[in-house]
């Protein structure tokens, strides 16, 4: 199963990155969804999968099975969280650009980079 | 009283709660000012405490070391604290005199909040996966700074901005993934328990590169810099001069943590890569700010140049070389946040900040000539201020150790450093005011609480020149302790359970 996933995880970093060199913003935000779902899934993959058992168990005697690994599940769930809010960010600025100068092609973005 | 510890980011937290429900815009104002100032008094006690006690360190809920998040605080830590403070302070006394109209002040008071309790927050982190935490809240707030006042060379500045760092941010999380699987912690003390007599250095590699990466891009390094030039001179100066003091050195203090503590296992590569990229990082900064007419733009690219500076020391690795990173990193932030301050002031004095536009300043306004020529002559590194001690320490420490190319690029990227504070100080303040639209605008002295923070980071630079030598003790006892961590872990992982 881990290898299955740690190819998911590949083939989302490479259309994560893909997408971000395309000249648009919105498939740059894209690109960055892709990419910090990949991260994600990477830092979950990072322990291990334990499959069928929960990361704490009540029962006293059942300690002879590993238990999954809770460090790296509540570590996803901070990441997830904050990418959403880095995501949602991402598309109000755009919006806000798009509003003001009609332009969705990264290639326009030139000005502050000239003198 | 090792609960103080945790302070430095409660402080914000509250200031920020108390800043959404008391809206007026005058007691924002005085409500910034008393927090940045208890701010200061707080980070001051804790540099105390180091002293007494060496390394303070608090388990955030009691948890034992390797299981919850731990707050430790030793020279380093306390030493950015202070500094860190220091600027806040200042700007709290000047963002209400520079900010524009149409941004809310209140608002940017909790934004500048929110932006210090990352900032502390990284400072004092014992924990891998929270320093990332702390990355993004910082993040988060510098953002929305960025676009405040919404122009359209803001929002294209924050949109190259956010694309890079949010770059950073996921090779930090990947980075902290596999070093958690191949190591199965991310406590920093726990890290160096294991990391620090690994054989396998070659597996550790491709985990410190992504690291490297993540703060290459915050620190903004030779080829991870381009954000930082793109962006920072759009927002407002106010804006621009929180993130020129704070921002990047961050990525510094992150850099020295990780390649000192855990990091270390395969010197034979690391330290010619950091020399090397530290000496491209100079050069570029450098040949790029003398190439620019416009203040805030050779500011920023001249804060790259500094941060070669920092990354230089790290690379040479001997307890002085540490040393004089630290101490150039504490009087950069200082001196940087200076020469953007008085920028604002040029600006509100001309309405440009073009130096062609711009002149006879020398005349019209000699404290302001003054305010500009500290922290110019300190960044240049002109006795008796900060600076000259700063690359003093580095140069000598790179002379000892043998590394001649890299320390004459330092020596030659200080004459770059000096050609562009000198091209400002000759446009702005010696040469005679061009005849064009702004030179009928009617001249006002700065008042008092304009030019005070400017005044106030000068003398601290100048304090800082003249008592060298007890600063640079401390700067060697942050060094020491870096090298040698075992007082670190012993203290974390055996004591300060919060007695």
């Amino acid at each position: 199963m881990e290898i299955v996933l740690a190819i998911v995880v590949g083939a989302l970093y490479t259309a994560g990155v893909y997408m971000m060199l395309r000249r648009s913003i919105v498939k740059f935000i894209i690109g960055v969804i892709l990419l910090s779902n990949a991260t994600n899934l990477l830092v979950f993959l990072s322990s291990g999968l334990v499959p069928g058992r929960p990361a704490f168990s009540g029962a006293a005697g059942s300690s002879s099975a590993p238990a999954a690994d809770p460090l790296p599940q509540a570590l996803v769930l901070t990441a997830i969280v904050i990418g959403l809010g880095i995501v949602v960010f991402a598309l109000a600025l755009k919006y806000k650009f798009f509003e003001m100068t009609g332009t969705d092609d990264l290639d326009q973005l030139q000005k502050t980079d000239k003198r | 009283m090792n609960a103080l510890v945790a302070f430095p980011i409660l402080l914000p937290f509250v200031l920020i709660i108390v800043l959404l429900i008391f809206r007026t815009v005058r007691i924002a104002g005085y409500i910034a000012l008393a927090g940045t100032f208890l701010l200061l008094m707080l980070s001051f006690v804790l540099f105390w405490m180091v002293r007494q006690q060496g390394v303070v360190v608090l388990q955030m809920g009691g948890w034992e070391a390797p299981f919850g998040i731990t707050l430790v605080v030793d020279y380093l830590s306390a030493l950015m604290l202070v500094v860190a403070a220091v600027i806040l302070l200042s700007l709290a006394v000047y963002a209400p005199r520079f900010l524009p109209g149409e941004i809310s002040i209140t608002r940017f008071f909790q934004l500048f909040f929110a932006l210090a309790m990352g900032l502390n927050g990284a400072f004092i982190t014992g924990d891998v996966f929270n320093l990332f935490v702390w990355f993004e809240v910082m993040l988060m707030s510098s953002f929305v700074l960025i676009t405040m006042g919404r122009t359209k060379d803001q929002l294209e500045g924050g949109i190259k901005y956010l694309a890079l760092n949010l770059v950073g941010s996921m090779f930090f999380l990947a980075g902290a993934g596999l070093l958690y699987a191949k190591t199965g912690t991310l406590n920093m003390a726990h890290l160096a328990i294991i990391l620090r007599d690994d054989c396998q250095a070659i597996t550790m590699n491709t985990t410190a590169i992504l690291f490297f990466m993540a703060f290459g891009i915050k620190a903004a390094l030779f080829p991870l810099y381009f954000w930082l030039p793109a962006s920072y001179h759009t927002p407002n100066i106010v804006i621009s001069s929180l993130f020129a003091g704070l921002l990047t050195k961050v990525g510094v203090y992150a850099f020295i943590r990780f390649f000192t503590l855990f990091f270390v296992q395969d010197p034979r590569f690391w330290h010619p890569l950091l020399l090397i990229i530290a000496g491209l990082t100079m050069v570029a900064g450098g040949m790029a700010a003398a190439a620019h007419y416009e203040t805030r733009r050779i500011l920023s690219y001249h804060i790259i140049s500094q941060i070669g500076y920092m990354i230089m020391g790290l690379g040479i690795f001997t307890p002085l070389a540490i040393a004089g990173s630290v101490f150039f990193t504490l009087h950069n932030m200082i001196a940087k946040t200076n020469t953007f301050l008085v920028s604002g002031m040029i600006n509100k004095a001309r309405g440009t900040f073009e130096l062609k536009e711009v002149g006879g300043l020398f005349r019209q306004s000699p404290l302001m000539a003054v305010l500009f020529i500290i922290p110019a002559f300190a960044l240049a590194g002109v006795p008796p201020l900060s600076g000259f001690f700063a690359k003093f320490i580095l140069i000598k420490a790179g002379i000892e150790n043998g590394n001649f190319v890299i320390t004459s690029v330092a020596v030659i990227t200080s004459m770059l450093t000096l050609y562009s504070m000198i091209k400002i100080w000759n446009e702005a303040f010696m040469k005679v005011q061009p005849a064009n639209e702004y030179a009928s605008r009617s001249f006002r002295k700065p008042s008092f609480g304009e030019y005070f923070p400017s005044l106030f980071l000068g003398g601290i630079s100048l304090l800082m020149g003249v008592f060298a030598v007890y600063l640079f003790d401390y700067t060697l006892e942050a060094a020491n302790q870096l090298l040698n961590p075992d007082l670190y872990i012993e203290t974390v992982w055996k004591g300060g359970t919060g007695k």
